[in-house]
């Protein structure tokens, strides 16, 4: 096993593995953050927050998405660096004019580096308060006192600067998913020319839901200021 | 002569594989457009050593698309601005009057350059020489039919066959990453019952081998079968995978 993983197949192996679990991870994180848009006064986000703040969440899945993260930036980093050795020193002079190449699919660590830049702002964010330094005011809920999560959330939202900081955020990590998405399938050699289309379209519709999904929700919070 | 256009050629000049190497600017007058590429580089020679100077060294041999010697980075592109043909069918049609070509070696860490033009391609020998045949003894002539093999198999399998081995996939590739000849060359075996008894051996060892030759990982960009002179498909990529990976967990 260890040699498959030191094998470029293995690696992207691991990046296409590492690259799917995240995947299903922002399902999760877009389900939860939905659930802002409730006019509830915030009340079934923050029991949906305190929830996975549970113990075993926090301290059991919490660090296996750690380590996706950490796989899929590490041998990101490594094929790049790899990959980049490879070309060699030698440039073209006359360029690159290969059409019909799908632009995100040239630019995933640049990409892949405008959504960590993202990630480190949004730890800073709420991570940090949330779970390390508890400096978040409290809220009852059924009787169960709780962080005031969504208070963290819409007082974020309300800087212009961060609302347009999250979209950008989110249409890098859109462009991201339209290769990423089939991207991997293709590396764990699930495709065909069939199957190639489809995911594709699978994986083009599914990155700009997501992330027009994260969009709208912060710019939702910030249009609705202290109305909801 | 209508036919005729004139050009100013960019052409890379490198003495041998230490060498620096630079652009030197050349003029032609009078070309055909009916001519190839490589019959333009051939006048382009006979003029060089009409003025006593060395000619241009550039890789070729069967000239009707079928070998993969002829290489050439010319505009951009590997073979050319023209689909689907090596540089050898590239006509002279394709450019304009006056028009500047530059052309350039294959640039990758796995082809190193030899000399001019010519880049050393054996690395590719080394992969095949890895594992790309079969070890049966073949024997008299089979009947036709004692074999039956499903029409979509032979099919793919004949596409995959038509890799020539020249190289573009690697030129155009951004990762310079050998997986469209490697998976050229395990599918057309993968995809027929003669190929299957050494099918995990062969995946594992053209992979093993073209790693070790320090060529870059896949990462689907599909620019390989965009340049690809034969036209073949990275669903071989995907099918290399699929092989590489069960070959693997297997062991």
């Amino acid at each position: 096993m260890s040699n498959l993983l030191s094998s470029s197949i293995g690696r992207k192996l691991l990046m296409s593995l590492s690259g799917l679990f995240l995947i299903t991870f922002l399902v999760v994180h877009l389900s939860i953050n939905l659930l802002l848009l409730i006019p509830d006064g915030g009340e079934a986000f923050n029991v949906a927050a305190n929830f996975m703040a549970l113990p075993l969440i926090k301290f059991g899945l919490q660090p296996v998405l750690a380590l996706g993260f950490i796989v899929h930036i590490a041998y990101g980093a490594i094929l790049t660096a790899k990959n980049n050795k490879a070309r060699g020193n030698n440039k073209y002079a006359s360029g690159n004019n290969t059409k019909e190449v799908m632009w995100a699919s040239k630019n995933m660590a640049v990409l892949g580096v405008t959504i960590l830049a993202f990630l480190a702002v949004h730890m800073v964010d709420y991570w940090i308060p949330l779970q390390i330094t508890h400096a978040v005011g409290s809220v009852t809920i059924g009787g169960v006192e709780m962080h005031d999560t969504y208070s963290l959330v819409a007082a974020n939202f309300q800087n212009p600067l961060k609302v347009v900081l999250y979209v950008i955020g989110s249409l890098g990590l859109a462009v991201h998913l339209t290769h990423g998405f089939w991207s991997a399938f293709q590396t764990l050699g699930a495709s065909n020319t069939i199957w190639r289309k489809r995911w594709t379209v699978i994986g083009t519709v599914f990155a700009w839901v997501v992330s027009l999904g994260f969009c709208v929700i912060a710019i939702a919070m910030y249009a609705c200021g202290s109305c909801c | 002569m209508e036919n005729n256009i004139s050009l100013t050629l960019k052409v890379w000049r490198q003495s041998d594989s230490k060498a620096k190497g630079g652009f030197e600017t050349y003029k032609l007058e009078t070309v055909s457009t009916d001519s190839s590429f490589l019959e333009m580089m051939d006048i382009l020679n006979e003029q060089l050593v009409g003025e006593g100077k060395e000619p241009v060294a550039f890789d070729h041999d069967c000239r009707e698309g079928i070998c993969g010697m002829c290489s050439l980075y010319i505009n951009g592109r590997p073979h050319g601005p023209d689909d689907d043909v090596t540089t050898c069918q590239l006509h002279m049609r394709k450019f304009k009057n006056n028009e500047t070509i530059t052309i350039e070696p294959w640039r990758s860490a796995g082809f190193p350059v030899i000399k001019d033009l010519i880049v050393d391609r054996t690395a590719f020998d080394q992969i095949i020489a890895a594992g790309g045949y079969t070890s049966v003894s073949t024997g008299g002539v089979p009947d036709a039919n004692a074999l039956p093999i499903p029409k979509d198999d032979a099919d793919e399998a004949m596409d995959a066959a038509s890799c020539i081995g020249c190289g573009a996939c690697v030129a155009t590739c951004k990762n310079g990453s050998a997986m469209l000849f490697v998976s050229a060359k395990v599918s057309h075996l993968a995809l027929l019952p003669q190929g299957q008894v050494e099918a995990a051996l062969r995946a594992k060892a053209m992979v093993g081998k073209m790693d070790e030759l320090g060529f870059g990982a896949c990462t689907n960009t599909g620019a390989c079968e965009v340049e690809c002179p034969k036209g073949v498909s990275i669903a071989n990529i995907a099918r290399l995978n699929r092989e590489y990976l069960s070959a693997k967990l297997k062991d």
